[in-house]
């Protein structure tokens, strides 16, 4: 008999798949809250065991019934896909002992349960794409986790206000669903040339192939798919509004998950199924998507400043980290890769604490304009200085993590002979100042009005908030476990693809 | 049977069997321009819809086997055939599966040879040299189950958002939601400042 511990790839996944309908039947809202942070807890030990198993003793291959690999399902666990998943599960079991009270203000009673199972199935997409190493299930797990996601935004309206969560879900649905197919139809003529969905077997066929139109239209779909989910700079527009309405919980959650699983797909297509080559010549990673990763990151800095609305500002900086990471994709060279992958993990710990806190000030003061948030630093220290250190590694400041993501980059920006790359990376990390400071001023720097009795958020809300501020700190610091795990899975990504 | 393989796979490649596909791109681009163009939304969740099943009518043309029939084994398949059918019931099963996924792999022009890896290699053997029926590739149809069921929860979704859309703006074209937003942005920013 084999050990348990050897189900773990696929436990990962089914746990919270089967808990999420027992969360519906039980009815009960503290059971729900309970279930789902079990299950949150559960994924992040399976995911740090993963995670330690494949730095020790390489890939993990695990064939679902048995079948092999051209039959059935196999879940394929290696460096890239334990460093995301890592992430992912680290992010939700923070994130899911803050939703008790933060959530419970913003929905009807009534509807918890139903809120917490829709949250568990998001996890469950999103660990679920990163696991597997089949074509096809990518697009099952990816339609799981986005349909749930639609549903979560859309719980964000309030009875007799303008139901713009819906509204937002309603434009992402359109959009997502788009994307959804664009990968549905390249996996399609993937399987036509070659006849499997298995990823590894993929990445073994396409090579010879990749003169064939197909192949490149299967190319182009799945690239322009995944990026529309990624909200890259030209399909970007659902994301600033699906932050900004959805509940608090949900932005903390989507904003430091959702993109990254994205992004984690679009170079499994890119490195694993087409190859480097391939991706570097049609892609023209250099003239085209290198470019489209500058706007982003200064259309969204941009943006970002011009908002008056605490949470929008959050979303259009988030649009410009996805510029950084893409960036680094594009510089095609380890450092550069690096720094996208570490960057990665440092703005899923930072953007996730940063919704976070600024959850807490909408718990107290019911709105995240900045015009209500006047004096916030003086009613409530703890949450405004997270915020702060929140907002200090978002800039880049030294011995925050954003300074070392930042540190990759501009060193692979030199080693693809760019230095105004660099440039452009300092100055947008400027343009970061200008929207961070734009909050600390009306926080610090103005007298509270009206309401000063204002008390701080409640600690099941502040210590989940202050424990990802501090792992971003801590990672700024001790860069060193997610930094070799960053620095093999961009290695394994450009020599041989990795599988 | 190879020669009818062979048939397919030349027709596949160069022009007869190949209309299913430009009624594909057909549907796809009807469903996309009624997404991007319309401003109702319900039709363009419909759009979106038939941008869908688009996609399931390629996939379902991709699996099929010119002269291609169900893969359900049937009895004059059955490798001992003129056996009586108490004897071989235990084997019916493997040989249901076998005969397919053969064939289903045999008709994506033998990309693998998977077949022969199997412990069954010798029965496998025997039941396509009867050969009597070409079976379409099953795999894509059952993929497209899945994606069938996508299709159906996201218009239902999308139906579901846009009924919550109506009940407060009172209308689903997107131009007056987003004239009616405007508006109560203003007001509220108005309100803001006073």
């Amino acid at each position: 008999m084999i050990e348990w511990s050897q189900h773990l790839p696929v436990l990962q996944v089914v746990v919270p798949l089967m808990v999420a309908p027992l969360i519906v039947l039980f009815r009960n809202k503290h059971l729900a809250w309970l279930l789902a942070t079990a299950v949150a807890f559960f994924s992040l030990y399976t995911s740090i065991e993963l995670l330690s198993t494949v730095k020790e003793s390489g890939p993990i291959n695990y064939a679902i019934g048995n079948w092999p690999r051209h039959v059935g399902i196999v879940y394929h666990i290696d460096i890239a896909n334990a460093y995301i998943l890592t992430i992912v599960s680290a992010v939700s079991a923070f994130v899911f002992p803050y939703a008790f009270h933060s959530i419970q203000q913003e929905i009807v009673e009534s509807k918890l349960h139903y809120f917490y199972a829709a949250l568990v199935l998001c996890l469950t997409g999103l660990l679920g794409i990163v696991a597997t190493g089949d074509a096809f299930n990518i697009f099952v797990f990816l339609e799981i986790s986005s349909l749930s996601t639609y549903a979560l935004v859309a719980m964000g309206d309030k009875p007799g206000k303008p139901p713009r969560a819906s509204l937002a879900a309603y434009r992402y649905l359109i959009m997502g669903t788009i994307g959804g197919t664009f990968i549905l139809l390249g996996i399609g003529f993937l399987y036509m040339m070659t006849g499997t969905l298995n990823m590894a077997e993929l990445s073994e066929k396409l090579p010879p192939l990749s003169d064939t139109s197909t192949v490149r239209a299967a190319f182009a779909f799945i690239t322009v798919g995944t990026s529309i989910k990624l909200a890259l700079f030209p399909v970007h527009m659902w994301l600033p509004n699906i932050y900004t309405h959805a509940p608090n919980v949900v932005s903390a959650f989507l904003s430091s998950t959702a993109t990254k699983v994205s992004y984690y797909v679009l170079l499994r297509a890119m490195y694993t199924l087409f190859g480097a080559a391939l991706a570097a010549q049609a892609l023209q990673l250099k003239v085209l998507i290198g470019p489209m990763a500058l706007v982003a990151i200064f259309l969204g800095s941009f943006n970002a400043i011009k908002q008056q609305n605490v949470k929008k500002i959050l979303a259009f900086s988030s649009v410009a980290q996805i510029g950084y990471m893409v960036l680094g994709l594009s510089m095609n060279n380890l450092d550069g890769l690096t720094g996208g992958l570490i960057h990665l993990f440092n703005h899923a710990l930072m953007k996730g604490g940063l919704f976070m806190a600024v959850g807490c000030m909408f718990y107290r003061y019911q709105s995240v304009n900045l015009s209500d948030l006047k004096g916030v630093g003086k009613t409530m220290p703890y949450t405004s200085f997270a915020f702060v250190l929140g907002g200090l590694g978002m800039i880049g400041v030294p011995l925050t993590a954003g300074f070392v993501s930042k540190w990759y980059l501009v060193l692979g920006a030199f080693e693809a002979d760019a230095w105004w790359l660099a440039v452009l990376i300092l100055i947008a990390s400027l343009m970061a100042v200008m929207y961070i400071f734009k909050v600390v001023e009306v926080a610090y720097f103005q007298e509270p009005e009206g309401d000063v009795t204002v008390s701080e958020a409640p600690l099941s809300m502040l210590v989940p908030t202050y424990a990802l501020v501090f792992a971003s700190i801590y990672f700024g610091i001790f860069t060193s476990p997610m930094l070799s795990a960053a620095r093999s899975a961009a290695e394994m990504f450009l020599s041989n693809g990795g599988m | 049977m190879n020669s009818l393989l062979a048939a397919t796979s030349t027709t596949a490649m160069s022009g007869e069997g190949v209309y299913n596909y430009g009624l594909v791109i057909f549907l796809m681009m009807t469903g996309l321009y009624l997404v991007l163009a319309k401003g109702n939304m319900i039709k363009s969740v419909i759009g979106l819809n038939i941008f869908q099943v688009s996609v399931i009518m390629f996939y379902v043309s991709m699996g099929r086997v010119e002269h291609g029939t169900a893969p359900i084994l049937l009895d004059e398949d059955l490798p001992h055939h003129t056996d009586s059918h108490e004897d071989d019931h235990g084997e019916d099963d493997h040989g249901m599966l076998q005969t397919g996924s053969e064939v289903a792999l045999a008709s994506t022009d033998d990309t693998h040879s998977a077949g022969t890896h199997s412990p069954q290699n010798d029965t496998t053997q025997a039941m396509t040299t009867t050969e009597s029926t070409v079976y379409s590739n099953p795999l894509p149809h059952v993929l497209m189950l899945t994606a069938i069921v996508v299709g159906v929860a996201t218009t239902a979704l999308a139906l579901a958002l846009v009924v919550r859309i109506r009940e407060y703006y009172d209308t689903i074209e997107e131009d007056l939601v987003d004239a009616i937003e405007s508006r109560l942005q203003k007001e509220e920013q108005a309100e803001v400042q006073s």
